[in-house]
């Protein structure tokens, strides 16, 4: 087999041993035969994941393949549009999400999410950040409040940037420097994972760097779940890849092996350009 | 096209240039302090319209008081929740009233408010008031609301806001300013109203601010000076018509001011 010439970008991070073996846990999402509809149209099909903990997943495929229809299925993002319905499991720490009882607010803010186009409410940077512990009233007092903004922005790689201008309109700083606002606010209530859908397709390629760098890191301490279009993206930051092909899931694998010498032929087909 | 268009404009504006030039022309030389401390006097005796500049204020506070929050509350429905059967019915129901000629909305306020009580009331006319300040400011604080983008919700609710918090916290904020210029639209067209008025507030050549009591206001001294047969009143409600339009023009820029966009 030959392999695709854009074997010779990927740089696949080396994993140490610092994550929970895989052999006596179980994996921090596990989605079973997950099945979504818009209206009578099905967008998903019998879909089946496991997200081990502390990774960064990436999901590619084509435009509508269903690959952020899926994302937003892991915070229940998709119950805010009307006429939508799932069956199927989605076991968060073996408890199903969607079980009658479960805690939607607690769910989401448990699994954070970054969108495509970065969404800052109108106020201030600190006002931002801040957001999400207040509603959740994660904080007692203004000292400790002040500090997990800190944290989330440095966290965010973001502080060095604005920590003089905190109290300035969040819509004041460059589009960059707004999507990383929005990664250190949904940093800021320490979720378990963040789902991130192409959080860097609208950004140049100096934030886009930033933002993969901090992917990256940011995978020591969160699962991460990220949708992009950019195949090298994936290659850069990911450790497994999924690939979505309407609406089903073609193939998952380790990421260096989905880029080399992947399982399926659709997926090479994909990878090295010849459809999507 | 472009002349066209310029002519209307420039028809349209100079319309209002000639109003206005005309009403401060002759309101002008018949306003001074006194006028606008005084209560009327009978007729060569001077006067002035200070109880009437208070009644529209109070009458303005009472409606405000009434009308503000139930005409955003009903657009925060429309726009939030309002997305079904019963909200399209919302909608057409807050239309409709929006149509209703102020003299129906005044007759009908007599008829709950003004017999029951027995008496005129500075509460019945902001009643009235009220009533044609609600379909205003839900429709116009649901279209605001509406411009607000989906972002910004679902940023809220990933962050595990519930829905009323998001509302509260985001989407109204985030739409503040014209919600405020909503707000302040209704009030400018409520001041203007005259007959809801006659058969509520009822009108006072006194000094009140007795909810329970019939209350002057500028626009019914106004609707009563002009129709006298005297020359003094007449020049006084001149001067009372640019003292209200100054009134509505300063309500305009204080909002104005007040909801500069912060952010």
């Amino acid at each position: 087999m030959t392999a695709p010439k854009i074997t010779t970008r990927v740089v696949v991070p080396e994993r140490e041993n610092e994550s929970p073996s895989l052999a006596d846990d179980a994996a921090k999402i596990d989605v079973r035969n997950l099945n979504f509809y818009y209206g009578k149209t099905q967008a998903l099909h019998n879909v089946s994941i496991e997200i081990p903990e502390r990774i960064v997943m990436a999901f590619i495929g084509p435009s509508g393949c269903g690959k952020s229809t899926f994302l937003r299925t892991l915070n229940r993002m998709n119950d805010v549009i009307p006429g939508t319905r799932v069956d199927g499991e989605v076991l968060m720490d073996e408890r199903d999400i969607y079980a009658p009882g479960t805690d939607v607010v607690e769910l989401r803010r448990k699994v954070g999410m970054v969108f495509q186009k970065s969404n800052p409410f109108p106020k201030s940077i600190f006002d931002n950040v801040a957001y999400g512990l207040r509603i959740n009233r994660l904080t007692s007092s203004k000292a400790e409040l002040e500090q997990r903004v800190e944290q989330a922005l440095k966290d965010a790689a973001l502080w060095n940037e604005v920590k003089d201008r905190l109290k300035l309109s969040a819509l004041s700083l460059s589009g960059g420097q707004q999507q990383r606002l929005c990664i250190a606010r949904a940093l800021a209530i320490r979720p378990e994972v963040v789902l991130m859908d192409e959080p860097a397709s609208a950004l140049d390629p100096v934030a886009t760097h930033k933002i993969e760098e901090l992917i990256v890191e940011l995978k020591k301490e969160y699962t991460i779940v990220i949708v992009t279009h950019n195949m090298q993206q994936a290659a850069r930051v990911s450790d497994t890849t999924a690939f979505f092909l309407l609406g089903k899931v073609i193939e998952v694998n380790p990421t260096e092996r989905m880029f080399t010498n992947p399982d399926e032929k659709l997926t090479e087909d994909y990878i090295t350009g010849r459809f999507g | 096209m472009t002349t066209l268009t310029a002519l209307c404009t420039v028809t349209a504006v100079g319309v209002l240039i000639i109003i206005l030039g005309y009403i401060a022309l002759q309101g002008i030389g018949s306003i001074n302090l006194r006028f606008l401390v005084e209560s009327p006097k009978p007729v060569g005796e001077g006067g002035g319209i200070g109880n009437a500049i208070l009644g529209t204020l109070v009458l303005l506070g009472l409606s405000s008081a009434i009308g503000l929050p139930f005409g955003i509350g009903v657009g925060v429905y429309l726009s939030e929740f309002g997305a079904g059967r019963f909200g399209s019915i919302v909608r057409f129901l807050v239309d409709t009233l929006t149509g209703i000629p102020s003299i129906v909305t005044g007759v009908f306020v007599y008829t709950i408010v003004v017999v029951p009580l027995k008496h005129f009331s500075a509460l019945a006319g902001g009643v009235a008031l009220a009533l044609i300040m609600v379909p205003i400011i839900a429709r116009t604080t649901e279209e605001m609301l509406k411009l607000v983008p989906h972002s910004l919700r679902e940023g809220a609710l990933a962050l595990g806001a519930p829905q009323w918090r998001m509302t509260l916290g985001v989407v109204i904020p985030a739409a503040a300013s014209g919600i405020a210029t909503g707000a302040m639209l209704a009030i400018a067209r409520i001041s203007g109203e005259t007959a809801p008025l006659l058969f509520t507030a009822f009108g006072s050549r006194f000094f009140s601010y007795y909810l329970d009591q019939p209350i002057a206001s500028l626009t019914v001294q106004i609707y009563n000076y002009a129709i006298s047969p005297y020359d003094e009143w007449h020049a006084q409600a001149w001067a009372a018509t640019l003292v209200l339009m100054t009134l509505i023009l300063s309500i305009n820029i204080a909002v104005r001011l007040l909801t500069r966009k912060k952010f």
